[in-house]
Parts: structure tokens; sequence; C-alpha cells
């Protein structure tokens, strides 16, 4: 049996979770949010440190506090939630099917937003030599071990990569009486917020060591030691800095990756920089009608900016399904009020679908910038990570030989996003855009 | 400890991978108390889960040795004993490629030994069917030998010993021997407190089959230990590859060559190398074999990318041949000459999975030549593996899900491995409760997220059924914990 709903969402973490609620907000009734858990949140459930929804609740919330924020208001708006249920399948026709132990379900969907998150990337995809025992885990697996199972995941403990979910396991472990040797970054600067290094690193005396790797894992059944060494600029390994430490645990926290199979499945492009699907300024992805927002389009360093991105997403699934978008469902939708029709067309008024949506290019100095494509002439809030730590440096739009728009920053981190908002008319008559940082 | 009716054994087994397994199985068919004595936590933990997984055809082998009679006839009898013992396998073929002129005439070499060692259909393919069996492969001609299949080789063991288990057979796990002496016509072997008594000892020991051969008196063997480091791909890579395709092999290696071979589950598997190592427990991957193994591959596969690597595994071969000579030895199958009653099987490296079955008869023909073996009327030759929920059709799936919700719980994401199956692998016939025997079992954290999802819930299903502390919970048995205690 089909059964048809206006607006899937799959994943009832932040982003799931704040579409779902923008979605009623502009009058999608119909909306089902579909998670594999047993309750909705996402991996904020298990990040019970505080320092969430400073931007956008002007306050330091925990993990599941700010959830909890969304889950009461997608409560009170009856919105329908199955948890314990797995996306199986979802294919380019918006079709979803999914698997629960109440059975197997086909949905039909006029629109679907993506909220599925990341993994983390592993210890076999970074190929660390060594051997294979017990005692090495990923820096979220741990939390979750931490945190949610309240197991000890080991005495004395090396951290590799300095992200943000290795710097709060550091201090984390630490605080439940571990010993955290050293948290070791391959390169010479860290991957993580610098907040994070000062509250999770320097206030408890663990050191930083940059420019480091682990060259080795010891131990035949549990973990005995790992060898770290030094690197030069292109990450090789030097000879002779080599040092053993003895531990019985390693964590990683060496990456995340959005988790885009289901995207695949539905024959959505993906961006080989951000790992996530290709997007246009509505989160819109190469299959009209299926959007994305939060870890599953780019990994985020703020969990404020994925609720953000959440909402953006669901005003324009609500656009979609009342047919705009290029969308050619715009049947039985009456009810939803959102005006779209001649903003959507073209720049000539053509059909949505048949105008050319401009590439927007990561120029110097910029890893990605997202959306990847924009329609003309519409206000746009970009995020973009810089490619290495820089100070005193401009983020500049440039359309053609024209700046369009600049900022000076005094200081850029790959480990934070930027995000710069162009508006309707700073982005008027542009045909090409690239972002790059500007030398003064 | 005494010898009493609880511990004496017709024959004791040493070593439970595919070799001691299939001979537990075939022995299992008659009146005989048997038992299999494993210093790992589970079956197939050294050389037999850590190969290429390949059911070869048996060219490679020298003609008139008992690796290439075995072979050919492994080969020929596999897929009867996958479908009795529901054991995964796919007929896919196998190509040797040439890369340049010189290579033809190992590939002639090859195609002689085939013949000669009566391998069938072999031939030699051109450079356009090469491209048209496997479209992402190079080369300027190939030998195609159409036998050559894949299997599990970890489901293949715990199949066998399954079966075994389920005729009599008892299997003793951590159970390292560490003493043998011989009273009375009855070998008595001890590991750690225990004592087993026999009457037969089969030496399927491996790396260690030289040392188990010693300690019963019989000390003139010497495993030289070659390891080999392999990587998997991710299932996404499946499309590159149809078949293994293996280079011509260089004469003095001490295996085939890094290759690439499909697996039954739809990962590419990259390897092995072949380094000659000091200890039989190394199973380190190194760093410049790894990146040796990548620039190899990538050279067969130029499609390749190292993202698409998941993870790395290694095994060590157990080989008769050191370094000096390189190459292959020859199977050694035999009854002892300075200790009868002991049968050894030493030097079973590749194709010893191939092998294995026909192993087990000659062995049993071994025993039957000392005495009259009774046929057990009860015999039972089929043995049920876990359903892949997974590889089943939408109405399939819906019917067992009404059944037995618990196959409407995807516990493992990435590889689509529900709940039951995990049950069924945490409630083996072989009592086996570490991760890795459920993860071997059931494929769950053996996807690309390598357990990133599914750890920690398998950690509560663990404790949900079968009362499993997680401070119990191991990796691979004995002091492999996962966890060291509680948080405050």
């Amino acid at each position: 049996m089909l059964i048809n709903k206006d607006l899937i969402i799959v994943g009832a973490g932040p982003a799931g979770l704040a579409a779902a609620v923008e979605a009623r907000k502009r009058g999608i009734d119909d909306i089902l949010v579909l998670e594999r858990e047993p309750v909705a949140g996402g991996i904020l459930n298990q990040c019970i440190h505080d320092g969430f929804g400073l931007i956008k609740f002007n306050e330091a919330l925990t993990g599941p506090e700010y959830a909890k924020k969304y889950m009461d208001e997608a409560d009170g708006m009856g919105i329908e939630l199955i948890t314990n249920v797995m996306v199986q399948d979802l294919s380019s026709d918006k079709a979803v099917t999914t698997v629960s132990p109440d059975g197997i379900r086909s949905y039909q969907a006029k629109a679907v937003i993506l909220a599925m998150g990341c993994r983390e990337r592993t210890r076999g995809a970074i190929c660390i030599p060594g051997t294979r025992p017990a005692g090495v885990f990923t820096a979220g697996v741990a939390q979750n071990l931490v945190n949610i199972r309240n197991v000890m995941i080991g005495k004395n403990i090396i951290i590799l990569g300095s992200g943000d979910i290795g710097l709060i396991m550091a201090r984390r472990l630490t605080l439940e009486g571990a010993d955290v040797l050293a948290v070791v970054e391959k390169l010479p600067y860290s991957s993580g917020l610098q907040r994070n290094i000062t509250q999770c690193l320097d206030d408890f005396g663990i050191p930083l060591l940059l420019s480091h790797t682990v060259t080795n894992i010891e131990g035949r059944e549990r973990v005995t030691a790992v060898t770290i060494s030094r690197v030069d600029e292109k990450g090789n390994t030097i000879r002779g800095t080599s040092k053993k430490y003895d531990c019985d645990t390693l964590i990683l926290s060496v990456g995340l990756i959005p988790e885009n199979e289901l995207s695949l499945n539905a024959g959505i492009e993906i961006d080989h920089v951000t790992g996530g699907p290709r997007v246009d300024e509505k989160l819109q992805t190469s299959v009209p009608g299926i959007f994305a927002c939060g870890n599953v389009l780019q990994v985020h360093d703020l969990v404020d900016y994925v609720s953000a991105e959440g909402e953006l997403a669901a005003g324009s699934a609500a656009e979609y399904i009342g047919g705009g978008l290029g969308s050619s469902t715009a049947d039985g939708c009456s009810s939803v009020d959102v005006g779209i029709n001649s903003e959507d067309k073209g720049p000539n008024g053509e059909n949505p679908l048949s105008y050319e949506k401009m590439a927007v290019r990561a120029g110097r100095g910029i890893r990605y910038v997202l959306p990847q494509t924009i329609r003309p002439g519409k206000a746009v809030t970009f995020s973009m990570r810089v490619v290495k730590p820089d100070r005193e440096k401009t983020v500049c739009f440039i359309a053609g030989d024209r700046i369009i728009k600049k900022r000076k920053y005094t200081a850029l981190n790959p480990a934070e996003m930027i995000r710069m908002d162009l508006s309707q008319n700073e982005l008027k008559d542009v045909s090409e855009l690239e972002v790059c940082i500007y030398e003064d | 400890m005494t010898a009493n009716t609880d511990n004496i054994f017709d024959i004791v087994i040493v070593g439970a991978g595919a070799v001691g397994c299939a001979v537990a199985r075939e022995l299992s068919g008659f009146d005989l108390k048997i038992a299999v004595l494993e210093k790992e936590s589970d079956v197939a933990a050294g050389t037999s889960g850590r190969n290429s997984a390949v059911v070869h055809a048996g060219f490679n082998n020298k003609p008139g040795s008992l690796m290439a009679k075995l072979c050919v006839e492994g080969n020929e009898g596999f897929e009867k004993v996958c479908s009795q013992l529901d054991v995964p396998y796919k007929k896919t073929g196998k190509l040797i490629v040439a890369f340049d002129e010189s290579d033809f005439a190992g590939i002639d070499q090859l195609m002689e030994n085939g013949r000669k060692n009566g391998v069938k259909g072999l031939e030699f393919v051109d450079a356009h069917t090469v491209k048209k069996l496997e479209p992402h492969v190079g080369g300027i001609g190939a030998m195609l030998s159409p036998n050559t299949a894949i299997t599990s080789p970890f489901i293949y063991t715990v199949a066998l010993a399954e079966n075994a288990a389920q005729n009599g057979v008892e299997f003793y796990f951590e159970t390292e021997v560490n003493g043998i002496s011989k009273r009375d016509g009855l070998f008595r072997l001890t590991a750690g407190k225990r004592h087993f008594f026999s009457r037969y000892i089969i030496n399927s020991a491996g790396l260690y089959s030289d040392r188990i051969a010693a300690l019963a008196g019989d000390k003139g063997y010497e495993i030289h230990p070659c390891r080999g480091e392999y990587f998997i791909l991710d299932k996404r890579t499946s499309q590159y590859l149809n078949m293994p395709v293996y280079p011509v092999p260089r004469p003095g290696l001490g295996g085939l060559g890094v290759h690439l071979t499909p697996t039954v589950e739809g990962n590419i598997l990259i390897g092995p190398s072949a380094e000659y190592i000091k200890s039989k427990s190394d199973y380190s991957a190194t760093k410049g074999v790894m990146d040796q193994l990548f620039k190899e591959a990538k050279e067969l596969l130029p499609a390749l990318e190292m993202k698409h690597i998941i993870r790395s595994y290694t095994g060590i071969r157990s080989k008769l041949v050191g370094p000096k000579t390189g190459g292959y030895g020859d199977f050694i199958i035999e009854e002892s000459g300075v200790v009868p009653g002991l049968v050894n099987l030493i030097g079973i490296e590749s194709p010893g999975l191939t092998a294995s079955v026909p192993i087990g008869r000659m062995v049993r023909d071994i025993i039957a030549g000392r005495e009259e073996l009774v046929p057990k009327k009860d015999f039972i030759a089929e043995r049920k593996g876990i359903t892949p929920f997974r590889e089943l059709t939408l109405e399939q799936k819906e019917k067992l899900i009404k059944e037995c919700p618990e196959y409407g719980e995807i516990v493992c994401r990435c590889e689509g491995i529900t709940k039951k199956e995990i049950l069924d692998a945490i409630n083996n016939p072989l009592g086996v409760t570490t991760l890795a025997g459920i993860k071997y079992r059931a494929r769950p954290m053996m996807g690309r997220c390598q357990g990133g999802y599914c750890l920690t819930r398998i950690v509560d299903i663990l404790k949900e059924q079968k009362g499993i502390e997680p401070e119990q919970v191991t990796l691979r048995g004995n002091n492999s914990k996962l966890f060291t205690g509680r948080v405050k």
C-alpha cells in the first residue's frame, strides 16, 4: 500500500526537527518525520556538554536541551514522527521505502528533505598501520558509549585528530578519571573550534601535538601502545621523530562524512569536496523536490546553523509543494499559502526549470562554498570554509571584474564555517560568481 | 586430572581453521567421539579467515603435487558443499592478465600446468575480450579460468564447524595445547589446566602445526610465516570488478602477486603482499606495504581511489619453504612416521581453503586404513545459515517481519543487518559471543562506517540476550576487552 505525504523528512536530528517545525509554520500539514533511533534529537542526545544555542537562543544549552526545544515545538504542532524506522530506499521520484518492526512501508512524497547527518571517518579509511586490537574507537562512538551507555572505554588514552568531538571527549574522559596523554593533529593547526581547545585541552593541561600523527598501533588483544611521529608540510612522517606512548586506547576524531547513501540511490549529484549533495540557494538538490540540510549537506561547526539550514530547506520544500521551484505537482495544495509565481520564474519570466542556474566557484583560499549554484537575482546566504588558517584577510565575492561584497576577518580558521549574506540587490545582474580570499 | 568418559576422545583435532573444521565435519559422519581444540576464541581466526576468499581452479600448483590434486578436487566439489551448508559461493571465473609480451610465457606455463593438473576450461583471451569481461581492467590479453570461484571463508569454516557440531563434535575455544604425551596408546593433550585424551591427533594447527608436531614428538618441521596484507574497499566499487583479476605470477614470490578480488558481498579486496616475517602472530599492517598495495592495485584497476578503502587486514601463510627458496612447497598430509596416531596436516597454505574438504577425506582414509570406521546412521549433511535480510525481495522481507518483528529492526545501517540476524549470530551453535564472532557471522560492523552506528547497539543486545555486561564484552576473546569499567 502506498501512503501519500506532502513532505517526508529523513532524520529527526537538529536539521530535520527544525525543518519539520518550519514546514508546519509555512502551512504544510501533511508532514512525516522518519527517525531510526528510538527518540528524536539525533547526535545532540549524546552531546551532554553545553555551548549549543548561543546564536539561536542566546544561551548556552546542552545538546539534549537544545534538541528538546525543537522536539517540544514539533510535538506541540502535532507533527507526525515515526521512530525506530530505517529508510531503506529513496527514489528520484520521491518514493520512500522504510523498514521497521511494523513491516515495510512505501510512501510517496511531494517533497523530501534529507537530514540524515553524517558519520565518522574510521581508522580503516585513514590507513593507520599496525595491529587491529580492541581499544580503537571513533570519538563519536566513544561519546555515545560514555554518555549514553555509561561505560568507560579506557584508562590511558591518545586522541588522534583535533576535531571538536575529539576535544570534547578529551575533557569528558579526563573528568571520568582517564589519563588523556595527548591530542595529536596531523595538520599544523587544530581542526576544532578555538573555544574547545581552550576549554577542553588547555584548562586540563592536555598537550596538543600539532604536525604529528599516529604511525603505528600495537597490541594483540587490547591496544598496548601507539607510536606518534612528526610530519612535514606534506604530511609525510619525518624520520627519527617517532615516540612510543604506552596506552590502552586510541580515539579517532579524524573527520566527518555526510551520510549520503540514500541520496546516491536517488541519483542525487554529490559534491566531492563537501561530501554532500550539490544544492542551489533553495537547498534543492539535483533532483527536483529533494532538499538537503544539516550535516548531510555539509559538516557544520555549530548546531545553530544546522537549524537555520533546516528552516531554509523547509521553506523551499513548502514552495515546491505549492507548485514553485519547478514543481510539476502543483495539484491539491491550494491550502498552502506560499506566494511564489513570478519570483520563481527565470529572469525573463520563463519556466523555472528552463533557465540556467549559475555555478558559484570556490576561488583562492576557499575550500568550498555553498550553495554550489544560484538562480540569478535572489538574496542568498552563503556558507564556506577556508583552506588554511589566516589572519587579517578579506573574503570577497567577485562577479567578473567587480567585487560585489567583501568582509575582513581578523582570523580565518578552517574549523569555523563562514557565513555571508548577499542581498538580492548585490546579486543583481550577476552572471558569474566567485568567492576568494583577497590579499589587501 | 585423569582420563574419564568426558575427556577421552577417539580423535582430537588441533586447530579450528577451514582444514580442521573440514576434517571434523568429514569424521563426524562416523561413530567417533571428536573434539576440536582451538587456541583462539573462534573458528577461522588464523589464515582461514584472512585470505583472498578464492576457490582456486588448480593451475598454479606444480603438476603431480598434492596441492594440485586436492585443489582440482576441491574446486569441483566446492559448490555442492556450499549448497549443503548454506555458504555463499559465486563462480565468477578469474583472469590472469598479461601487461606486456613477457607475461605471455608465464601464461603459457599456467595453461600447461592447468592441463597437466586436469583443470578444465582454461583459455587464452585477447585484449578485446578482457575489456568485455572487465571493462575497467587494462592488459593486452589474459588467461581466463572459468571455474575459479569466490566464497566467504569465514562463513564456510563456521558452516563446516556448525555442521560438525550438529553431528556431535565438541569445540573448545581459547584452548591452547601446550603439552602432549602418550601412554598406553592414548595421547594426553594439555591445555592450561585441562587435559584431553585421545587415540588420534589431527594436527591442523596451521602456522603452529610444526609446534604441535614437535610437542607430540615429531620434530622435523619448520613453518615459515609469510605475511600478506590486504585492503577492503567500499561496496560502491563493486561496479569496477566482476571476477578475481591477478597479474602473471613472478617466480620465487611467496604468493600469487597483488590481485583484486570481488567478495561475495560486493566489496573488492586488494592484496596480498608477501613478506616473510619472524613472528607467527604479527598481524600488523605496515605503511610501506600499504602504499605499495594501493599502487599495484591501481595499475590493475586505474579507477581505484584511496577514499574507497574501508579497512585493512593481514593474514599469514604457513609455508614449508623459507625465504631463501621461495615459491611453494607441497602439503604434508600423512600419519607421522615417528609418532603413530599423529596425523600431520602441515604446510597447508593456499590453496588450502579450496582443498579443505578433500584433505578431510584424505584424513578419513588415513584413519580408515588403521581401523574400521562405522558410518553414523543419523548423520546430518545439511546446515542452515543466517538468513540475509538485505538480499530478499520486499515481499519476502514483509513476510519475515510479520513472523519475527526483529527482522524489522536494522541494527547495522551500512550492510542492512537486522536485529534478528545479530541474534542468530549471538546464539550460534558454537557458543561464540565475541564481537568479531558476531561480525563475521552476520556482517555488522563490516561496512563503511566500521561499527560507528551498530557497535553500541550490539553491546546492548549482548546484555539483553546473553546477560553479558559491557565490561565482559571482548573483541576476540581472552583479554581483548572493549571497555575498562563504568563511568563514575
